[in-house]
């Protein structure tokens, strides 16, 4: 394994920094992949959080009399009750209700970001991986500069420049995580490039759109996959960190970490307000993490006993 | 060996380059003058026009560009608009201030997540072992800021036992030397002040060291699980229990890699986490230097606070890089 | 090789040992408090540590939301600044502790010539700067000089010092046409004379602001422009040191001027950025006094017996501005139903936890010509409805409102309040778009006037009316603080004559009349005047919090 190869690995799962070894041949065994994933009881917990988060957040309306931005000032900062299960904020606003609204957005910002950065790290990855030379030189440097500086100061300074909303933050998301996919897919791609079956095909005189997308991409897609549900977890996890900092969702949006910052000041009045958004943020992200350690255990055919 | 630091070192040019880009570009993009903020809600326009060309923000960026790169090459790291003083000279103790933390959370990480993970294989499927992992599931999951805010509640504000902001007890305020104060106090051998001192670095760093050590905690896990299949260890296991300081001490030696590894790739974490905490904790860190100065739009801290985080990172990973090479001989470039 | 292999697991096993080490000395040390409860060891570690020191020092530890920008009171407007400067430099004229009544400062006497042209200052002799330099009238020449003219040599321009307090109380820099301070002249070693081009009504009030207080002209020759750095005044405190973010330390000024003060051996100010963080800290017995107590913490503190509660006067203004020049809000109907539809009392009981009362006039209550005969808009939604469809609106619009990024002290909670407006107009048809930018881009673009509503507030330095009405109704101020765009030449002339009037009771009535004709216009919805709340431990006597944020604390005892 040579040292670019292991900072790979090691990059693609920065949850988990387990070393994967992905040596998946072209005919995966998907189904082998499924039942593994059955008998998997940690991801299996992992998928019931997560369409629990999912179902609250798309039946929220129905969960719920209150409006997510109804205020009743004289309600302010009640403990939680019958009415209120997880009480009021300081505007008199229900705290479950914005938890059960808060999830559309964290669970919205984790997809959108992740699939913005999949798409742009995969087709920078592969024309990397793919043409070499030059090409390769240029992408990888720019990937090195940008891993070069912690990712969350380089999300906040976008943010700096793009102005501060929900939408800016998800750019900001994709774009720090393009350099994560585009390592993985590249490194995927020149292990595949001197392939036999890849060869062969271009000796047949296949053109190189139809040997990356028909090829490489399908037999590149195991780790690509992992790292796309590990993605959703940091994702929810960096947009939580900029709602806090002021930096992501804007006010009414009941965004969770946007919350808990709102809230800070009451930690000795009224310290309820501080554990539900904080506890879902890391119940969701905790989530994604169980499946995506289930994928690789699956995926992964050295961990198969 | 001698020729893959060369190269290596090489490889960091364009990379240093890049980032100058990188940071000179962020200042130029963020909107707002920062005329406007020095003079405050109060300013008049003109006022805030013949600032803006006394701060030679007037000249072309190209320009403004060359220069910056030709004080970097000189040390200088620009002069900070709200304070009007040298950057140079007033970002030590904000950097001290951080490596402090990240330091004392590296260490929470390593001796706690080093033993939980050692712990966990030799008991494999044991209680500890379950409550262990599920311990470092969480941890991995856990958003850094309500981590720190929960203990802030719990630990300083319901139970009192550790400080929540600062560094230090300003009423018996440490003298500083090296801006180290657990240094400072005992270079002084003023043991009062250096247990304030650990008192206010013990929850920070607990914040800050939990994801790292969650992730050493199951990587440790994993590494021991395979050693404790070598005949080495089934031999020692197969005398009989007792045994455990041998193994621990073989466990040890193997733990070194990957443990190295991960503190290569999480500092840019706990660098970035840094200001989460630092902000929290109201800790004078790089963090929130650069944080403050982003909404006053001190264009300068911002660059060279965002370059020197960057360059700390960057150089990490090379002395992890190498070191590497030096420790596993396997490992051949 | 494995020589080397060895070797590197055998560091490997000391660094362990280092560490376990480390964590046992840690467990052993933290085990006691533990046992015994931490805050009360912690402060027996300090008492004991302070009588080993210097045998029973008095040490009072101040914390604050933010640092200080600069330590030169005359470049920065920053509240934060003056707080501390105001220990080490002083001014000509003081304040009162709890008023803006003048009282003798480093002049022990003053007299106006009947033009209003001639201002004459006598200063108090046997005066020492911290440095062991005398204070007397050169030393006044050289700083207002300095103020002034920004080609003198220790205005330090080409450092980017910019004095626009200044320019801002004295009508400009040397040279420019309002400039209202002729010459200063030196009449004898503790006489000075101000000469004025014209007059100016509120002279005397300004000559009271921290931001023309007096350094050592010895210090600004020896630091230069790092004389933001190292302050050197006559006051009752000396600066020691400064660690940014973190504490300023200053001491006690042996050689004080005034008998017996001050009080304290040693004042510290502590940054705590964090409402919460700050509170825990005061209540553990770390800091002293804190800033910025968060209103809904006041009852708390109120009820325990070992802090104190303090309300700092009402001296600011928290408004809702209009941008009455362009569409739609140049309809002054439109304007009026606002005015009624939003539930300025909810705000104030909401956000303000009852400290602050809601506003009618740009202008706090307690100042000079307050219009108290000004009805203001009473909350009546179906008032606001009925005016609304009046205007032209039945069918309700569509408006963006600009809230503040930060908070300020008239506006503690600006994302709540604009949250709480909101909620308000949607009740009468207006659809609400809340706009956020960062605070720089944010004071630009409302100056551009690109906003349609916006909010902002303003604080009292001198204790002067024009301070608040010119800044943010003259005329002449559109594109700079005002950020109404109004402009009635009525009000212009009013406040013009009155800036040059020295006749205070004729004055009065002069702003009377333009708040009369300002709350018809509706340029602006008057929300609150806060009175932001302070704590202290309950060690802590005579102090008395004054309504321009900054107060000297050498009457501050700790028992």
């Amino acid at each position: 394994m040579n040292n670019e190869e292991r900072q790979e690995s090691q990059l693609s799962s920065p949850a988990l920094a387990l070393q994967m070894e992905e040596e998946i041949r072209a005919t995966s065994p998907w189904k082998d992949t499924v039942r593994q994933l059955r008998k998997n009881k940690f991801a299996l917990i992992g998928f019931i959080i997560i369409i629990t988060f999912i179902l609250v957040g798309l039946f929220a309306p129905l969960l719920t009399p209150y409006g997510y931005e109804q205020q009743v000032l004289q309600d302010r900062l009640k403990p939680p009750s019958a009415e209120h299960w997880l009480g009021t904020d300081d505007v008199g606003r229900d705290i479950f209700t914005r938890i059960a609204y808060g999830a559309r957005i964290s669970l919205q910002v984790g997809f959108f970001a992740v699939t913005g950065a999949l798409i742009f790290g995969t087709l920078f990855g592969l024309i990397a991986g793919y043409f070499g030379r030059w090409v390769d030189m240029i992408i990888s440097r720019i990937f090195d500069i940008m891993l070069a500086f912690p990712s969350i100061l380089l999300a906040i300074a976008i943010v700096a420049i793009l102005g501060a909303s929900l939408q800016n933050a998800l750019i900001a998301i994709a774009i720090i995580n393009i350099p994560i996919f585009g390592r993985l897919v590249r490194s995927k791609v020149i292990s595949l490039r001197e392939e036999e079956f890849i060869l062969a095909a271009r000796a047949q005189g296949m053109k190189n759109g139809r040997i990356i997308f028909h090829h490489i991409l399908p037999n590149s897609l195991a780790p690509i996959i992992v790292q796309t549900t590990l993605g959703f977890g940091t994702a929810i996890l960096d947009a939580a960190a900029l709602g806090f900092l002021g930096l992501g969702a804007q006010p009414p949006l009941p965004e969770w970490g946007k919350m808990l910052a709102d809230s800070r000041d009451f930690i000795q009045l009224a310290p309820w307000t501080l554990i539900a958004p904080g506890l879902c943020i890391m119940l969701v992200v905790l989530g994604f993490n169980l499946i995506g350690d289930g994928l690789r255990d699956a995926l992964d055919p050295r961990m198969k006993n | 060996m001698l020729s893959y630091t060369i190269r290596r070192l090489l490889m960091l040019i364009p990379v240093l380059l890049g980032m100058t880009l990188i940071t000179f570009s962020i200042v130029h993009l963020i909107p707002g003058s920062p005329a406007q903020t020095i003079l405050g809600q109060n300013a008049t326009e003109a006022a805030i026009k013949s600032l803006e060309e006394s701060m030679g923000l007037n000249e072309s960026y190209f320009k403004q560009y060359f220069l910056y790169i030709k004080g970097l090459l000189q040390g200088d790291l620009g002069t900070s608009l709200k304070s009007k003083a040298p950057i140079v000279k007033e970002i030590w103790p904000y950097i001290a201030g951080t490596f402090e933390l990240t330091f004392f959370a590296m260490v929470f990480a390593v001796f706690v997540g080093v033993n939980a993970g050692i712990i966990s294989a030799w008991k494999q499927n044991s209680w500890f072992d379950f409550l262990a992992m599920f311990v470092a599931l969480i941890g991995v999951s856990i958003p850094v800021f309500w981590l720190a805010l929960m203990e802030q509640w719990i630990f300083a504000q319901e139970l009192g036992w550790f400080p929540a902001h600062g560094r230090q007890n300003n009423r018996d305020p440490i003298e500083a030397i090296t801006y180290f104060y657990v240094i400072d106090t005992f270079i002084k051998m003023d043991f009062t002040q250096m247990v304030t001192a650990l008192k206010h670095l013990v929850l920070p760093s607990i914040a800050l060291g939990t994801i790292p050590m969650a992730i050493i905690a199951r990587m440790t896990r994993s590494t021991m699980l395979e050693v404790m299949q070598s005949d080495y260890i089934r031999t020692v296991r197969a005398k009989g229990s007792g045994q455990f300081l041998i193994i621990y001490k073989h466990a040890l030696k193997n733990a070194m890699i990957p443990v190295l590894t991960v503190i290569g790739l999480q500092t840019g974490v706990l660098l970035g986490g840094a200001i989460l905490t630092e902000t929290i904790f109201s800790w004078p860190g790089i963090g929130r230097y650069i944080f403050d100065a982003i909404n006053y739009r001190d264009y300068p801290v911002i660059q060279s606070g965002i370059l020197v985080i960057a360059f700390i990172f960057v150089m990490i990973n090379l002395i992890v890089d190498l070191l590497y090479t030096y420790i596993d001989p396997r490992i051949k470039y | 090789m494995r020589s080397k292999r060895s070797k590197w697991s055998l560091l490997l096993m000391l660094m362990f040992l280092l560490m376990l080490v480390l964590s046992a000395c840690g467990g052993g040390e933290d085990e006691p408090s533990e046992a015994e409860g931490d805050a009360d060891t912690t402060e027996t570690d300090d008492g004991s540590d302070a009588t080993e020191d210097s045998g029973g020092e008095k040490t009072l530890v101040f914390a604050r939301g933010g640092d200080s920008e600069s330590l030169d009171p005359g470049s920065t407007s920053d509240g934060e600044s003056s707080r501390v400067t105001r220990q080490v430099l002083e001014t000509l004229i003081d304040f009162a502790p709890d008023s803006f009544e003048l009282e003798p400062g480093l002049a022990k006497e003053w007299e106006v010539s009947d033009d209003g042209l001639k201002y004459t200052f006598y200063l108090q002799e046997g005066v020492k700067f911290h440095d062991g330099t005398d204070f007397n009238a050169e030393a006044v020449k050289i700083n207002f000089d300095r103020f002034a003219d920004p080609e003198h040599e220790y205005a330090f321009a080409d450092h980017d010092y910019v004095y626009f307090m200044y320019s801002a109380m004295f009508g400009g820099h040397k040279g420019d046409e309002g400039h209202v301070v002729d010459e200063v002249v030196v009449v004898d070693d503790h006489t000075v004379e101000f000469n004025l081009n014209t007059p100016l009504g509120f002279f005397l009030q300004n000559m009271g602001m921290t931001y023309f207080a007096i350094t050592s002209p010895a210090a600004l020759e020896e630091y230069g422009p790092e004389i933001n750095e190292n302050p050197v005044g006559t006051g009752p405190f000396k600066f020691i040191s400064w660690t940014k973010d973190d504490s300023i330390i200053l001491e006690k000024n042996e050689d004080y001027w005034k008998e017996g003060l001050p009080k304290l051996d040693r004042l510290i100010f502590e940054v705590i950025p964090d409402n919460a963080a700050r509170l825990i800290a005061l209540r553990s017995g770390d800091i002293d006094i804190m800033d910025g107590l968060n209103p809904d913490d006041a009852a708390g503190v109120e009820t325990d017996e070992d802090l104190t509660l303090y309300a700092r006067d009402e001296n600011n203004f928290g408004y809702v501005g209009f941008n009455v020049q362009n569409e739609p809000l140049d309809n002054e109907l439109l304007r009026q139903a606002i005015s009624h539809a939003i539930d300025r009392e909810a705000i104030v009981d909401a956000l303000y936890a009852g400290y602050g009362t809601v506003a009618k006039n740009p202008l706090p209550p307690s100042y000079l010509g307050y219009n108290d005969d000004v009805e203001g808009y009473q909350y009546d939604v179906e008032k606001a409805k009925e005016v609304l469809a009046e205007a032209g609106y039945e069918d309700g619009l569509e408006i963006d409102l600009w809230t503040m990024p930060v908070a300020r002290p008239y506006m503690p909670d600006p994302e709540k309040t604009a949250e709480i407006i909101q909620n308000n107009l949607a009740e009468i048809g207006i659809t609400v778009n809340i706009v956020r930018e960062e605070w720089a881009p944010y004071l630009e673009k409302t100056a551009a006037g690109e906003h349609q509503i916006y909010m902002l507030g303003w604080s009292g330095t001198n204790g002067d009316p024009d301070y608040f009405l010119s800044s943010l109704l003259h005329g002449d101020l559109i594109g700079d603080s005002n950020r109404e765009f109004y402009q009635s030449d009525k009000v212009d002339q009013l406040l013009n004559e009155a800036k040059v009037e020295i006749d205070q009771e004729k004055r009065a009535d002069m702003y009377k009349e333009a708040q009369a004709i300002i709350a018809e216009d509706v340029p602006m919805v008057p929300l609150v005047h806060s009175t932001p709340v302070m704590a202290s431990s309950s060690t802590v006597k005579n102090y008395v919090p004054h309504l321009s944020t900054s107060e000297s604390l050498e009457e501050v005892d700790l028992e």
